[in-house]
């Protein structure tokens, strides 16, 4: 069921391919001083596909919400010309179709099929055309369930293929992807990648891709321009992006003593029968890096909890070495440790940043963790400004942690999980939304950790990241399959 | 806990074959009724009715009904007794009136609860009575996030853990981080509002064209019998309540 | 620092009315207000509606957990501005923790409207035009005691009228005013430095 027939991706398409002009087009926003884009002269042909690359800040988004028609009037200014199908965008947004990166905040409706026809609905399609035509979406993207299927009761790519149907049952004429598989798993991405060729595959309809990670989209786009402070550049045909680990020369692992151990250790939560995370055996040592890897749903995130001391392992235990534990109240256990205990002994960095925000100021958010495990407040700030200058977020050590971008957030995390010197750092995805550059920024910080005598754990999905730095990697089977 | 924050579709059951607005129509007759009677005798018929249908609405089970209703009784019980005690015409009569006033107010709107889901609610609210509908619709989407809402709350907890952060002993570092994690949850709810906001604007949702409705709703004679059934039972009820010479209008002394 | 915002391009060709039209993001944002507090009435309800009764019996004192129903009300009037948002956030809110199962009944959206209402009537009051400490101030004093004449006339409407009902109204009012009004106008304050009211007036201006 999850390749459709050739006739519900036609049928389905029948809309008209529209035509994308910007001539010097610039934007800002009313509360900066500084043009989110500057001089863009971009030309899209009807039925063309296009991938817009580019670092991370370099107005990609205020692109994309440009083209769709969405930018707040009374929140930018905007100079130059834009148009879509040869009108402005806001009059244009009935034939734009727009996915953008968390399917959470783009999922209407409680029923896969009642999240179809909302478009429809809101177009004044008559009741009676509106469920083929959600038949036929459903079809073209791949959806595996039937219409009554719950919403929440789906994995993250499954997710976007549904608001992929939602947007294409309108047929728009030119459909915009802001980085869409920003937050899945490699499976997830696919499904939503190839959903995305099959149904545009006949040309009716012009699409533009944003995502710094062009990789994976060069097969399925006509060209490739990337953004940068100056503008739109062509990079030409039979362009590759560079492997964000080319050159990169990290220090080595020295390895060191056992810090942390995990024993046949697994968690169930109460009232389930089905294991988050079936019983594992793991060693942390300093300085050497572990990558844990493995498919959605086997519990990778699970783990990372137990090893950072925030849940109790329903079956077997987790044990911290002595020159770990020392010091620290309530013996080897991590989750009996006192939370200022903890935070001194084993970092960790969520795969949401901005949960684990507690202050208003980059500069604050930076100097918490050392006050609260107990060093001075001088201490505590000068370490403060030596993260913020390593990661580059220097120029925004006053802004609010939520001010910033996913990437710059994610910089935050892993620097707040550094300033207490932990021995040990839980990372659970620290390279989403990073770009070339501030990728090898991150990486080598973990390596130089790792150098210093860290133990490093990442949960990751990102090939690149394992390859490059790490020393072990577990990788976790569905519960219950076979070893 | 959690079963009764899934919004999923509600069970078949019985009562979820009267349409929502007419539940609701029902809902407000005996409302009104109970709020301009004061004695005991017509709250009294009026249970008696609405406990006909628990069984039509799925909760026969004890502790399924239990679990749904004892802070209602906890709440009842109180105000029957308070206001027995400290009336200035104290009564125990009135008093398990007031009471029982109290339990009549509460199961239909238990009884909808258990046997509707919102989606059919809000195309019954927008199709039959008007309501707007990018309110009804809008509302409908802001409710689908209260689960995760709610499932974030462990999440910040935790990564609040992380940053040495925790509640401890003290009752007041306690509501420190209840009140810090109350806000980290507004602010990822306003924020996830406003971007789901824009992708129903990609979808046309402010486009201004009126909208169709896909699922529709139906009405049916027995919507009309249900309606005409909760008038006459109350009618009943109030007869009664005159014939035994019970009967306290609100308007009256 | 700020360029004065906004000069519209040629692409704003629909006249923006003066803020008075309710954008889809005004309409969801003040739902999920609703939604919020909703559910935190829900968790409130089952902490300490039981209680609210007995406690009667020790004074009108009871009027002082009053406070937080208040507050969905005065929170969305100060956020989203529009006519119309307190009535529609406090009744969501109402209906939002009947659903949870708060299971006092379909009185609790009656409740919901009035308190919304009342909210309304202290924006009504400074025509929507200042949304700061006064009007905030002057919400939580007009939903108190919205709420209070309802509670007096239909669950207390036998007892004394200077021994209990206006005592209760009073700190009714205390109660709201601090946490609908005091503690509301901070939460929009506060969640206007995290960015996350970019797309409102109230994130952009210092009224």
């Amino acid at each position: 069921m999850t390749s459709p027939g050739p006739t519900a991706a036609a049928a389905l398409r029948a809309g008209t391919p529209v035509r994308v002009v910007a001539r010097g087009l610039g934007v800002r926003h009313a509360s900066r001083r500084a043009w989110a884009l500057q001089g863009i002269d971009l030309v899209v042909e009807p039925g063309e596909r296009v991938l817009v690359t580019g670092g991370s800040g370099a107005g990609k988004s205020t692109l994309l919400a440009a083209l769709a028609g969405i930018l707040d009037p009374e929140g930018v200014e905007v100079i130059g010309e834009l148009t879509v199908g040869g009108r402005p965008p806001r009059q244009a947004r009935g034939q734009v179709g727009l996915l953008a990166q968390d399917p959470d905040s783009q999922l209407v409706m409680t029923r896969a099929g009642d999240d179809v026809a909302f478009g429809l609905e809101n177009g004044g399609v008559p009741a009676e055309h509106i469920w083929p035509r959600v038949d036929q979406a459903l079809a073209a993207v791949g959806f595996r369930y039937g219409r009554d299927r719950s919403t929440q009761a789906l994995s993250g790519g499954e997710k976007q293929r549904l608001v992929l149907a939602g947007v294409l049952v309108r047929r728009p004429g030119l459909l915009l992807l802001d980085e869409p598989t920003a937050q899945l798993d490699r499976p997830g991405a696919e499904l939503v990648r190839s959903a995305v060729a099959r149904t545009t595959a006949d040309r009716n309809t012009t699409v533009v891709v944003v995502d710094h990670d062009a990789g994976p989209w060069l097969p399925l786009v006509d060209r490739v321009v990337e953004l940068t402070p100056e503008g739109i550049t062509e990079l030409g045909a039979g362009w590759t992006p560079a492997r964000r680990a080319a050159g990169l020369r990290l220090p080595d692992a020295p390895g060191g003593p056992k810090l942390l151990a995990a024993e046949a250790a697994g968690f169930a939560y109460r009232g389930t029968t089905t294991a988050a995370l079936g019983a594992t055996d793991l060693t942390l040592s300093g300085g050497r890096a572990l990558a844990v890897t493995g498919p959605n749903g086997t519990g990778k995130s699970t783990l990372a909890l137990l090893l950072a001391g925030l849940r109790a392992p329903t079956i077997g235990r987790i044990e911290a070495a002595d020159e770990l534990a020392a010091g620290a109240r309530g013996g080897r256990r991590p989750d009996r440790w006192r939370a200022g205990d903890l935070v001194g002994r084993i970092g960790t960095v969520f795969q949401n940043p901005e949960q684990q925000f507690l202050t208003g100021r980059l500069r604050d958010e930076l100097a918490l963790g050392p006050l609260r495990s107990g060093s001075h407040a001088t201490a505590a700030h000068a370490t403060a400004e030596e993260l913020l200058e390593r990661l580059g977020l220097t120029a925004y050590a006053d802004a609010n942690p939520y001010t910033l971008s996913g990437g710059q957030q994610r910089r935050l995390s892993v620097a707040t999980a550094l300033a207490t010197s932990p021995r040990v750092l839980v990372l659970d995805e620290p390279t989403f939304g990073q770009d070339a550059q501030t990728w090898r920024e991150l990486v080598t910080l973990l390596a130089e950790r790792r150098a210093a005598g860290c133990a490093v754990v990442v949960v990751t999905h990102d090939a690149d990241l394992v390859s490059a730095l790490a020393d072990e990697q577990h990788e976790l089977q569905p519960v219950g399959s076979a070893p | 806990m959690t079963a009764s924050l899934a919004l999923g579709p509600a069970p078949d059951v019985t009562l979820g074959r009267i349409n929502p607005v007419a539940q609701l129509s029902a809902l407000i007759i005996v409302t009104v009724v109970l709020l301009t009677s004061l004695d005991v005798v017509t709250p009294a018929v009026l249970v008696a009715a609405e406990l006909t249908l628990l069984p039509a609405a799925g909760l026969h089970r004890p502790g399924a009904l239990w679990r749904r209703t004892w802070p209602l009784l906890a709440g009842a019980l109180s105000v029957g007794v308070v206001n027995t005690a400290l009336s200035t015409h104290p009564s125990v009569i009135s008093g398990a009136g007031l009471g029982l006033r109290v339990i009549g107010l509460a199961l239909p709107g238990v009884l909808l609860v258990a046997s509707t889901d919102p989606v059919r609610l809000a195309d019954a609210l927008t199709l039959h009575w008007h309501v707007p509908t990018r309110f009804a619709y809008g509302a409908l989407a802001a409710l689908r996030l209260a689960p995760l809402l709610v499932a974030e709350y462990e999440s910040i907890r935790l990564a609040r853990r992380t940053r040495g952060v925790e509640a401890g002993r003290n009752p007041l570092a306690r509501v420190r981080l209840l009140g810090g994690i109350g806000f980290a949850l507004l602010v990822g709810a306003v924020r996830r509002a406003s971007r789901l906001a824009t992708a129903m604007d990609a979808r046309g949702f402010d486009s201004g064209i009126p909208r169709t409705n896909a699922r529709g709703s139906r009405l049916h004679p027995r919507d009309a019998v249900f309606v005409a059934g909760s008038v006459v039972v109350c009618a009943a009820a109030v007869g009664l309540s005159i014939l035994l010479g019970a009967w306290a209008p609100v308007f009256v002394g | 620092m700020a360029d004065p915002a906004v000069r519209p391009s040629s692409d704003a060709t629909e006249p923006v009315a003066a803020g008075t039209r309710w954008r889809t993001v005004d309409i969801v944002v003040t739902a999920v207000l609703g939604v919020a507090f909703g559910v935190v009435f829900w968790a409130w309800n089952l902490a300490f509606g039981p209680l609210s009764a007995p406690l009667a019996f020790l004074a009108p004192l009871v009027g002082i957990l009053n406070g937080v129903y208040l507050m969905p009300a005065v929170v969305a009037g100060l956020l989203v501005r529009k006519p119309g948002a307190a009535i529609f956030a406090s009744t969501l809110a109402a209906a939002v923790s009947l659903l949870f199962g708060s299971p006092y009944g379909g009185i609790i959206i009656v409740y919901g409207l009035v308190q919304g209402v009342g909210g309304e009537l202290g924006f009504l009051l400074t025509r929507y035009r200042s949304f700061g400490w006064g009007t905030a101030i002057l919400a939580g004093v007009t939903a108190g005691l919205s709420t209070s004449i309802l509670d007096n006339s239909l669950y207390y409407s036998d007892l004394s009228f200077l021994g209990f009902k206006l005592p209760y109204t009073v700190f009714t009012v205390i109660s709201s005013v601090l946490l609908a009004g005091i503690v509301g106008l901070l939460l929009v304050r506060a969640m206007a430095r995290t960015g996350a009211l970019s797309s409102f007036a109230a994130g952009r201006t210092r009224v």
